[in-house]
C-alpha cells in the first residue's frame, strides 16, 4: 500500500528553554501511508507535526520532502496542509469562503474554485452548507469543513493534529471510518497525531509510539499491539500485565516463581526481562489445572466481557473473560506460549526515563 | 434569587443614570432651546452657523479625524507586535503605554508645552544637531501632538484586547493554506480585529471632538476648538444658553457619527472584508 519515502526527518532535536521536547528523532514517512504519531501529552508528537507544517523550526536536524531540505521553509511554501486541533475555521467567512481561501490565494479561476468547493463539500457530506457560517455548525461538521478546506489544495500530505479530540465518542468512531474512506479516495499521505490508542489502532498503516521526545516503537498496529518492544508501549497500547521475570533459556521464561514455555528466543540464558501478557490472553480454569493458582479479588461487567482482578503469587493480574467468576473464587491460571511476549529490560537511563507512567506525563500538560 | 430581588439591586444604578445622565441631558436641552428670558428659541442652535463657530467645529472635526487616524496607525502595529511577542512581560509593556493616563491631563499637556516652546527641550535637541528655525509651539502640529499623546491609550487598549484573543491557529491555518504574512494580516487578522478598532475609534474620536485646553495650551489660542468655544460661553461669556446650544449640536454630531459607524460595523463584520 505504501510507496516511496516522501518525508525524512533526520536527527531532529527541539527544546524549549531547558525542556527537551524532541531528542535526535529519526523518522521517514512513505507516500500514501497513514502514519499515526501516538503518545501521551508532552511526548513531542504535536511538536513533530508542527515542524512538518513549518510552524516550528528544529534546533538541530533536517526535514527532507522528496529529497529537498525544507527545514526552514515557510508554511505557505510547503506542499502540505494541516487540519488543526480546534478546527481553526475563519469565523468571519462562510463555509464556502473558508474552503476557497487557499485556492483564491493560488489565484485559481472562479469556475475551478466553484467546482472544487462542490467536490469538497460532497466528499465530506456537507452539501448545501456552503453559505452557512462556521458558528452555526456542530463540532463534527466544523471538523469536516476543516478537512475540506485542507484537501481542496491537493496537498501531498495532510497533517492532522488530534482532529477528533473535541468530538464525543460516537461521532469520533464515525469520523474514524470517514477519515479512512477519505484517505483511500484521495490517495494521499496522512500524518495523524493522537493520544488515543484505539484511534491509532483503527486507522493507521503505521504507528509511531512516542514518549518524552523519543520514538519507542514503529510498526503496524498488529506489531505494536502483539509485540510491544518495551514496557511503555505495552502499557500505553491497551491494558496489559507487565511482570518482571528471567529468561532461563530459549523458549523458557520464569516469572512469579513459575516456569512458562514461550516462543521467544535469542535473549540469552538467565537474562532479566519484562514479560507482557494481555488480559484477554489469560486463561482461567479449575484450581490446580493451570501453572499457578489465584483468587478473584474484583470483577466488573464491561459489555463484551468481564474484567477481573485476581491475585496470584503476589502479583495482581488483570484478566478479561466472557465467563463470570465471583469474587473469592479460586482459579487456575494458564497462558498459551504464543501469547507470552518477552521484552528486554530498559538498558540505558534514557530508555528508562522514556518509559515512565503515561498518566503522570498527562498531568503536566494543558 | 427571584426576579424582584434582582430588580431591587438595579435601583441604585437606575437612580444614578437618572440623576447624572438623563436629568443633566434634559437640563442641557432646556438651556439650549431657551433664551435668557426663558422663552423658546432656536437661536442657540442656529448659532453654529455663525462663521467663527462653524470654523471651530470644522477644525475640531478635522483635528479629531487626524488624531483618530494617527492613533490607529500607531496603536495597531503596537498591538500586533505585543501579540507576536511570546514573552511574559507583555502586560508590563502594555502598562508602560497606559502609564501616562495616571498623570493629570493638564499636567501632561503643560509638560509638552515646556518641551515644545522656543528654546525648550525639543529646540535645544534639534539645535544640537544643527537644525534650527522650526517652531512647534503654538502650531496645529503641537495641538495634534498633544491630542495623540493624550488619547493613544484609548486606542491601544481595545485593539490590543481584541487582537490578543485571535487564536494563533487561525494565523497558522492561513499560512498553512498558502497566505503570506501580509495576506494573512489583511484577510484574517484585520477583519477579526475590526470590533476592537471600532471601539478604539469611538473612544478616541468622541473625546477628541469635545476636547479643550489642549488647543489653548499648545496652540496659543490660534486654533479655537469647539470645546474651547463651549468652555468660553460657560466660564467667560456667561452665556449658558449659547454654550448649551453648541453642546447640543455637538452631541447630535457624535450620535450621527456613532450610528453611521455601527451601520458600517454590521456591514463589514459580515461580508464586506
Amino acid at each position: 500500500m505504501a510507496g516511496e519515502k516522501l518525508i525524512n526527518l533526520e536527527n531532529i532535536s527541539k527544546s524549549y528553554g531547558s525542556h527537551t521536547v524532541l531528542d535526535e528523532l529519526n523518522l521517514y514517512i512513505r507516500e500514501n501511508e497513514f502514519v499515526t504519531l501516538l503518545g501521551p501529552s508532552g511526548c513531542g508528537k504535536t511538536t513533530t507535526l508542527r515542524i512538518l507544517g513549518g510552524f516550528e523550526h528544529p534546533d538541530k536536524g533536517r526535514v527532507l520532502f522528496e529529497g529537498e531540505d525544507i527545514t526552514r521553509l515557510a508554511p505557505n511554501k510547503r506542499q502540505l496542509n494541516t487540519v488543526f486541533q480546534k478546527y481553526a475555521l475563519f469565523s468571519h467567512m462562510t463555509i464556502e469562503e473558508n474552503i476557497a481561501f487557499g485556492l483564491k490565494i493560488k489565484k485559481k479561476s472562479k469556475q475551478y474554485i466553484k467546482d472544487k468547493i462542490a467536490y469538497a463539500l460532497k466528499l465530506v457530506n456537507l452539501e448545501g452548507f456552503g453559505k452557512r457560517m462556521p458558528d452555526s455548525l456542530s463540532g463534527g461538521q466544523q471538523q469536516r469543513v476543516a478537512i475540506a478546506r485542507a484537501i481542496v489544495n491537493e496537498p501531498k500530505v495532510l497533517l492532522l493534529d488530534e482532529p477528533l479530540g473535541a468530538l464525543d465518542l460516537k461521532l469520533r468512531q464515525d469520523m474514524q471510518y470517514e477519515l479512512i474512506r477519505l484517505k483511500n479516495e484521495l490517495g494521499i499521505t496522512f500524518v495523524y497525531v493522537t493520544h488515543d490508542q484505539e484511534e491509532a489502532l483503527t486507522m493507521s498503516d503505521t504507528i509511531v509510539v512516542m514518549n518524552q521526545g523519543y520514538i519507542q516503537q514503529i510498526g503496524s498496529p498488529e506489531d505494536i499491539y502483539n509485540e510491544p518492544q518495551n514496557a511503555f508501549v505495552a502499557d500505553f497500547i491497551g491494558d496489559s500485565n507487565i511482570i518482571s521475570g528471567t529468561m532461563i533459556e530459549d523458549k523458557l521464561v520464569e516469572f512469579l516463581g513459575v516456569k512458562f514455555p514461550c516462543v521467544d528466543e535469542g535473549f540469552g540464558n538467565n537474562t532479566p526481562v519484562d514479560v507482557v501478557i494481555r488480559p484477554e490472553d489469560v486463561e482461567l480454569g479449575a484450581p490446580g489445572s493451570g501453572r499457578l493458582d489465584g483468587v478473584i479479588t474484583n470483577i466488573i461487567f464491561k459489555g463484551v466481557h468481564y474484567e477481573m482482578e485476581l491475585m496470584a503469587n503476589g502479583f495482581e493480574w488483570l484478566v478479561q473473560s466472557t465467563k463470570f467468576h465471583p469474587v473469592g473464587e479460586h482459579v487456575g491460571i494458564n497462558v498459551d506460549p504464543f501469547n507470552i511476549q518477552i521484552m528486554n529490560k530498559p538498558e540505558s537511563e534514557d530508555e528508562e526515563a522514556a518509559a515512565i507512567d503515561p498518566e503522570a506525563a498527562t498531568l503536566n500538560d494543558d | 434569587m427571584n426576579r424582584k430581588k434582582l430588580q431591587l439591586f438595579a435601583t441604585p444604578y437606575i437612580i444614578w443614570i437618572a440623576a447624572f445622565i438623563i436629568i443633566p441631558l434634559i437640563i442641557v436641552a432646556i438651556y439650549a432651546l431657551t433664551d435668557s428670558s426663558g422663552a423658546f428659541t432656536l437661536e442657540n442652535i442656529k448659532a453654529i452657523g455663525i462663521p467663527k463657530y462653524a470654523r471651530s467645529l470644522g477644525i475640531s472635526v478635522l483635528f479629531s479625524l487626524i488624531t483618530t487616524a494617527v492613533c490607529f496607525f500607531i496603536a495597531y502595529p503596537i498591538a500586533l507586535i505585543l501579540k507576536s511577542m511570546k514573552i511574559k512581560n507583555q502586560n508590563f509593556i502594555l502598562f508602560i503605554f497606559i502609564l501616562p493616563m495616571w498623570m493629570n491631563f493638564l499636567l501632561r499637556t503643560y509638560a509638552w508645552k515646556t518641551i515644545l516652546i522656543p528654546n525648550g527641550l525639543l529646540d535645544n535637541i534639534l539645535a544640537f544637531f544643527g537644525i534650527t528655525g522650526f517652531n512647534f509651539s503654538d502650531s496645529a502640529a503641537a495641538i495634534l501632538f498633544g491630542m495623540v499623546y493624550d488619547f493613544l491609550p484609548f486606542m491601544i487598549m481595545p485593539i490590543y484586547n481584541t487582537v490578543i484573543k485571535i487564536d494563533d491557529n487561525l494565523i497558522n491555518a492561513s499560512r498553512d493554506l498558502g497566505a503570506g504574512y501580509f495576506t494573512t494580516l489583511r484577510k484574517i487578522v484585520f477583519p477579526l480585529s475590526v470590533p476592537g478598532i471600532l471601539s478604539g475609534v469611538i473612544m478616541v474620536f468622541v473625546p477628541s471632538l469635545t476636547t479643550f485646553a489642549v488647543s489653548k495650551i499648545l496652540g496659543g489660542s490660534k486654533y479655537l476648538l469647539i470645546g474651547d468655544v463651549i468652555e468660553n460661553q460657560f466660564m467667560t461669556a456667561y452665556d449658558w444658553h449659547l454654550g448649551a446650544g453648541i453642546s447640543f449640536v455637538l452631541m447630535i454630531f457624535i450620535i450621527i457619527y456613532i450610528v453611521i459607524q455601527n451601520f458600517i460595523d454590521k456591514d463589514e463584520g459580515a461580508n464586506l472584508i
